[in-house]
């Protein structure tokens, strides 16, 4: 049984007024990939979005109950969140690529973390573009811009880009939804492979893709986590009759 | 937290701080004005300052009506002449022209905005007065020249808010009027002028302000003298015509007077500012 | 009586077309008039030798010198504290109270006419800080009249970044300040480069502002403190003076076209930064 990394107990998320998570208490285990699934509204994103802090952005942003990332609370006062974030990279469902060129892309977070050393940063370029598969493609011409690449290149460099700052975890906020099944298939083996190296912790409106890939999966249903499970018996047998329904698509 | 993360606290300080300051000039500017200016006029009685007609700095008496006449009646030229021209100069760029000829021609007004108001001055001294002088009587140094120079100079501010507005009216205004029938002129006039409106009204409140701010050109063509113009061909001067002529040599009250003319100049134009922007507000709420 | 709408249309836009016809030829009329007469008196020497004779003979060289200095003094004070400012309204703040007075205020500046700056300049820099009509108060006040364009053009580049590129920098560890130096500033350069660049081309024109707090003394500036005429200022007072028509014309023309070129440099510049993101 693998060690818990991430601990939420009676966790709880706020815009103002509106909560859109109600008390989630869960447990993600290391070098597992936890698939996330649920219909649009149901705190999927939000929840994700807490673990790197990324809803601190939005005025207004509340929480209540525990949040623990390896046994600390990440909402104590004092606690560093440019560590957190870089120690939890993550993926946005539109790629999102700097407009400069593809090294600088990858460059760009380890240099604000402060790494200056010309060669540490060619080796973090190439190691990070080989462990998404974009090296071979692109390795002759990194100082183009990243805007030249297609979709799911794009995306891959995206995933690339977090790499460079040796994360332990990878938060995907529904990496595919705007990529062709065959990128979607080169996202989904990346994630498989990296697997050993890291946490995963993938958010997806299609449960298919859930399916293929993660190890366990959890079911939100507005901003309820109604069940989770190993995914081959989430999908066969789930206890709660709302997964049930959500899985069978008589809703969602 | 790192150490990066704590001097972020100073950096938002210190942009505080920066922005503060770059207000507070405002705010020191209105007190500098203020208290230069407001002492005279209680010394003198505010009402006198309003409503005397006589300027005669030498004899103490600081009657700044004329003046006050003045601005108004060049401001109200200004707009005579510029809001027909400058708004019809709008819906034809903007309703009647194709894409092409809109891209070459905005620009190129917007580009006329940035001319001196010394050169349109100069340009209302060599041209427009002789020619008034000619043709009509007088000194040609008159209320109309100013005004026809100051409608020229605001042209370029009414004409590319104007267009601004109506480019932002949403398609299916149009294209809803031209299903119902209605020609293009049909739709302009009764759908899209006043959807624009406040947009339109701004700019004229703009085009004021800046009419009414103006001091250069006004000193060049409009005569000067400190009374109340009988009519459109007499000579008149403004408010600020009033502070730039004697500035360089008042003293003692005689300059506290000038400033006096500026404090009545700011609450004038700190009115329409308010009036701009309350209607500007309005579109956007 | 009803009018054929077609009919109506028919004379509206003929009227439409004729009022825009004589918009644009006075506007550009000016600009041609100017030129035709002006052009001829520029030569090298009009430009490389100072005014001689109270501006009828020789050139306008120290007028220029005191244009650069004057416009460069005021972009130098009014740009680090307008883009400082927009940067803290864009985004180190909410919308909130703070931000609609901090906005107002700028917008309150920018309707105030040149005349009463000049008057402020003159107080406060000329006599009770004691520069005298030099420079620094010309380049002092001038700063202070650009401060809200900078303020504004500085904010729209600002806001145009998408939202998405800060939250990648968020997203790997940057924080505000290396997000809004790495990221934000760098793509609203554009923006707020064209906002410095109207700047200049409006100090450039200043006339009421300058002559009260730089003064118009012909010489060359030999510091900061020396008064200096502009460009403007001596084309103001060679033609209000009547001393030389011909030099007058000159110095507008060079005006002119110090002005439009500028301009038109600020909206190519604008040009590129629009198509980048629209």
């Amino acid at each position: 049984m693998n060690r818990v990394e991430i601990r939420a107990e009676g966790f709880s998320h706020f815009f103002g007024e509106i909560q859109n998570l109600k008390s989630i208490s869960l447990e993600i285990l290391a070098h597992e990939i936890l698939g996330i699934i649920g219909p649009s509204g149901s705190g999927k994103s939000t929840f994700l979005r807490a673990l790197n802090r990324l809803n601190d952005l939005v005025p207004g942003s509340r929480v209540e109950g525990l949040l623990e990332v390896q046994g600390q609370d990440i909402y104590a006062p004092g606690t560093s969140i440019v560590g957190l974030r870089r120690k939890l990279g993550m993926v946005f469902a539109t790629p999102v690529p700097l407009p400069r060129s593809i090294y600088e892309n990858i460059a760009f977070g380890p240099k604000m973390a402060g790494v200056k050393n010309r060669q540490k940063l060619d080796d973090l370029v190439e190691d990070s573009l080989r462990k998404t598969a974009l090296w071979d493609e692109v390795k002759d011409r990194l100082e183009q811009s990243a805007n030249k690449l297609s979709g799911g290149q794009q995306q891959r460099l995206c995933l690339a880009r977090i790499l460079a700052l040796r994360p332990d975890f990878i938060l995907l906020d529904e990496p595919s939804s705007g990529l062709d099944p065959i990128s979607t298939m080169k996202i989904e083996e990346s994630l498989r492979q990296l697997k050993s190296g890291f946490t995963i912790i993938l958010v997806t409106n299609n449960t298919k893709q859930a399916a293929r890939v993660s190890d366990r999966t959890a079911f939100f249903l507005m901003g309820e986590l109604v069940e989770v499970g190993e995914t081959g018996r989430m999908f066969t047998a789930p206890s709660d009759p709302r997964t049930n329904d959500y899985i069978s698509g008589r809703f969602g | 937290m790192t150490r990066l993360e704590r001097s972020e606290k100073l950096i938002r300080l210190s942009l505080l701080i920066i922005a503060f300051s770059a207000v507070s000039v405002l705010a020191v500017i209105t007190v500098f004005i203020f208290e230069q200016g407001t002492p005279v006029l209680f010394k003198y009685g505010f009402k006198n300052f309003l409503l005397g007609l006589d300027w005669y700095p030498g004899e103490k008496s600081f009657g700044l009506l004329p003046m006050i006449i003045g601005s108004l009646l060049v401001t109200l030229g200004a707009l005579v002449v510029g809001v027909p021209l400058g708004l019809a100069c709008a819906v034809t760029l903007t309703e009647f022209s194709s894409k092409r000829v809109r891209q070459v021609v905005k620009p190129m007004i917007e580009l006329l905005a940035g001319i001196p108001s010394v050169v349109y001055g100069f340009i209302g001294v060599v041209i427009l007065v002789p020619f008034i002088r000619r043709t009509l009587g007088g000194p040609g140094l008159s209320v109309l020249a100013a005004s026809i120079i100051l409608g020229i100079m605001i042209l370029p501010t009414i004409i590319s808010i104007s267009m601004d507005s109506f480019t932002a009216l949403p398609k299916t205004y149009r294209e809803g009027s031209i299903a119902l029938g209605a020609t293009r002129w049909q739709t302009v006039r009764l759908v899209l002028f006043p959807a624009a409106r406040s947009g339109i009204i701004a700019s004229i409140i703009l085009g004021m302000g800046r009419a009414v701010g103006e001091t250069m050109a006004v000193i060049m063509i409009a005569g000067n003298a400190a009374t109340i113009p009988r009519s459109l061909l007499a000579p008149v001067r403004t408010l600020t015509s009033n502070i730039a002529l004697e500035m360089g040599y008042a003293s003692g009250d005689h300059r506290q007077a000038l400033f006096a003319t500026g404090v009545i100049l700011f609450i004038i134009i700190m009115i329409l500012n308010t009036a701009a922007n309350m209607t500007s507000r309005k579109r956007k709420g | 009586m009803r009018i054929d709408p077609r009919k109506g249309q028919a004379v509206a836009r003929a009227w439409l077309w004729v009022l825009t016809a004589v918009t644009v030829f006075i506007l550009f009329f000016i600009i041609f008039y100017i030129l035709r007469k002006g052009l001829p008196v520029i030569n090298s020497a009009f430009l490389t030798k100072n005014p001689e004779d109270m501006g009828k003979a020789g050139g306008i060289f120290s007028t220029i010198i005191g244009t650069i200095a004057l416009t460069f003094m005021a972009i130098l004070m009014a740009t680090p504290l307008g883009v400082g400012t927009a940067i803290f309204l864009t985004e180190y703040t909410a919308q909130n109270r703070l931000t609609r007075i901090i906005r107002f205020g700028s917008e309150c500046l920018a309707g105030i006419p040149s005349i009463i700056f000049g008057l402020f300049g003159f107080i406060l820099f000329v006599t009770k800080l004691g520069f005298g009509w030099s420079i620094l108060s010309g380049g002092l006040t001038l700063s202070f009249m650009i401060l809200p364009t900078i303020i504004r053009t500085s904010e729209e580049a600002l806001r145009a970044v998408p939202q998405c590129y800060r939250e990648v920098s968020y997203s790997v560890g940057g924080t505000k300040w290396q997000t809004v130096t790495r990221v934000v500033l760098p793509s609203a350069l554009p923006g707020i480069a064209t906002g410095v660049i109207l700047s200049v081309g409006r100090s450039i024109g200043e006339t009421a502002a300058v002559i009260f707090t730089a003064g118009s003394a012909l010489r060359l500036p030999t510091s900061l403190f020396s008064s200096s005429r502009t460009m403007s200022v001596h084309f103001y007072i060679l033609a209000r003076e009547g001393i030389s028509m011909s030099n007058a014309y000159g110095t507008a023309a060079v005006l002119i076209i110090a002005v439009l070129a500028i301009n038109f440099a600020a909206y190519s510049l604008m040009n590129r930064f629009m198509k980048r993101y629209s």
